[in-house]
């Protein structure tokens, strides 16, 4: 693994060669020695003015010795220190580590990555295992039977068990293993996924969110085409044999059609155009081209292919809160069979419908992620008025910028309570998994 | 001390394995195997314990218990709780709707009679 130079190792080596004195150099930026030798040695932090002047006396660009790829590790050094909440001043000074021990610094950046990769798949699958139908019907029989077959073995070790009872019960442990063993290879079926699959890739669902990864094509080409040819044309999209079964293509099939109609409601054009104008606010975006609000958001969350604060994510749910569309950003985990956090605000605007939400949250980890989110519940009539209005809540998730007015406490919210480890928080339902930490 | 049990479970492997250890030590068993029908059975029968799977046809385990505590005469009678799915939020609601005790399947026949026998007594 190739030793990467930091910054101060850079200026050294930039002084060196010039065949400066340390001391000059320092006394020409206007610091002591003793500090330039120890940012040299990479145990002081450098940046703004005092990297522009030794840049400007070792007659060097500035990139050239500022941070690079070693910023990034730093940055994942500093993670691993908090995530052990450790404060000693060795561990607060990650720079000298990676210095001395760049190749270790290296695999521990690397080795973090993983644990939290890992952290995100144990997450999704016991959202799935807490959730999945299948899973907990396989589950019920298999310990069914083995409830009966447990029961029966025992009642059999009776040596004095009457003939006819120990042939009724013999016949029963027979009738329970095939019942167990058929049982038992339905699950492992089930559950017999290659190892990049393992988060998930056999629900109708998987498949349409896989599908639906990066729909701006797809709905690019909608938009080109006359809205009497889009149920054709969306037909021929879902023949895909990225989606094997018939749920997968229905549900994705209502989903294009439906951003089909969005595409027409508010043109790539006149978005993008309104975007460059006005920014990202979807209630601003509603009011200047016309459209509406939870069709902007829609037209945000999947048609733009250069967002201006860079990929958004959208979740849609229904009434019962169950997600029906999910497209994530990186590192950001919905849950997928509901039983989310009820403090997101897709959750919270349910109870608000028509009323636009706007809300900083944060998740907890290290480090915190903070995400701007815009939600709006729909109303959805359905026949007369004696039938109960159908609810659909849009959540548009962005990641904040510099220039954003972030609240001084922001909504502390989770993934979910299974896998959220904020010990105290009043909207939890059950305890985590993660208590105790990874 | 009563020596009437009813079974409500679904399973009839299981139905016939219980029944058979609770004959031999004496006691009087019927079962039933239907959620939506259970509560007419627990009135017409007046056990005094009754054994109740979580995952019944028709009806959940959790709503039978639920209503015989709200039912007056029937609001102390000892009720076990059979289920497959052992989580902590089963066991939880099961304690909250007032289960007398909870049990895990696979369980041992020792451990059923046991808390069938502890239940009648108290």
């Amino acid at each position: 693994m190739p030793q990467r130079a930091l910054t101060g190792t850079r200026i050294r080596e930039r002084r060196l060669a010039r065949g400066v004195r340390q001391s000059d150099l320092a006394r020409q930026v206007g610091v002591s020695p003793a500090y330039l030798n120890l940012i040299e040695h990479n145990r002081r932090r450098i940046g703004g003015k005092l990297l522009l002047d030794l840049a400007d006396v070792l007659e060097v660009d500035v990139q050239a010795l500022s941070e690079g790829a070693e910023g990034a590790l730093i940055q994942t050094l500093r993670e691993v220190a908090g995530v052990q909440g450790e404060t000693t001043e060795e561990l607060q000074q990650p720079e000298g580590f990676a210095g001395r021990f760049p190749a270790w610094a290296a695999l521990m950046s690397e080795q973090h990555g993983r644990v939290r990769a890992l952290e995100r798949v144990v997450g999704v699958l016991s959202d799935r295992l807490a959730q999945d139908p299948f899973l907990s019907e396989s589950l019920h029989e298999v310990l069914s039977t083995a409830a009966s077959i447990r029961s029966t073995a025992a009642i059999l070790s009776d040596d004095t068990l009457d003939p006819e009872w120990q042939a009724r019960f013999r016949r029963n442990l027979g009738e329970d293993s095939t019942r167990l063993a058929g049982a038992a290879q339905s699950l492992i079926d089930h559950l017999d996924t290659s190892p990049a699959d393992s988060a998930g890739q056999q629900l109708p669902q998987d498949e349409v969110e896989t599908f639906l990864t990066d729909p701006a094509g797809m709905i690019a080409q909608l938009e080109r085409a006359q809205i009497a040819q889009h149920a054709e044309l969306v037909d021929t999209m879902v023949a895909s044999p990225q989606l094997t079964s018939a749920t997968a293509k229905t549900l994705a099939r209502e989903m294009l059609l439906r951003f089909g109609q969005d595409a027409v409601a508010l043109p790539f054009d006149v978005l993008q155009a309104a975007v460059e104008r006005f920014g990202v606010d979807p209630g601003l975006l509603a009011a200047q081209t016309g459209a509406d609000v939870a069709v902007v958001m829609r037209r945000l969350g999947v048609a733009l292919t250069s967002p201006p604060r860079g990929p958004a994510g959208l979740v849609i749910c229904d009434g019962s809160g169950t997600m029906v569309f999910r497209r994530a950003l990186p590192g950001l985990e919905m849950p997928r069979f509901g039983g989310g956090c009820p403090l997101w605000p897709l959750y919270r605007a349910l109870a608000q419908p028509g009323m636009p939400i706007c809300d900083h949250v944060e998740l907890p980890g290290q480090p915190v992620q903070r995400y701007v989110c815009f939600a709006l519940c729909e109303v959805l009539p359905q026949g007369g008025f004696d039938q109960p209005p159908v609810r659909r809540s849009t959540m548009l998730i962005l990641p904040p910028t510099p220039s954003d007015t972030v609240p001084s406490r922001p909504v502390a919210v989770g993934p979910s309570c299974r896998i959220c480890p904020r010990e105290t928080c009043a909207a939890r339902r059950e305890p985590s998994i993660l208590a105790g930490g990874f | 001390m009563g020596r009437n049990v009813l079974l409500i479970e679904d399973e009839p492997n299981i139905i016939e394995a219980i029944r058979f250890i609770l004959s031999r030590d004496g006691w009087d068993v019927r079962t039933h195997s239907d959620g939506t029908t259970a509560m007419d059975k627990v009135q017409q029968f007046a056990p005094d314990v009754v054994i109740l799977d979580v995952m019944l046809p028709g009806r959940s385990g959790f709503d039978i218990l639920r209503e015989i505590r709200a039912t007056g005469p029937l609001a102390a009678l000892p009720v076990l709780m059979l289920t497959a799915k052992g989580q902590t939020r089963d066991r939880e609601m099961a304690e909250s709707l007032g289960v007398t005790q909870f049990m895990t399947k696979p369980f041992s026949n020792e451990d059923v009679l046991s808390a069938v026998r502890d239940m009648a007594e108290a």
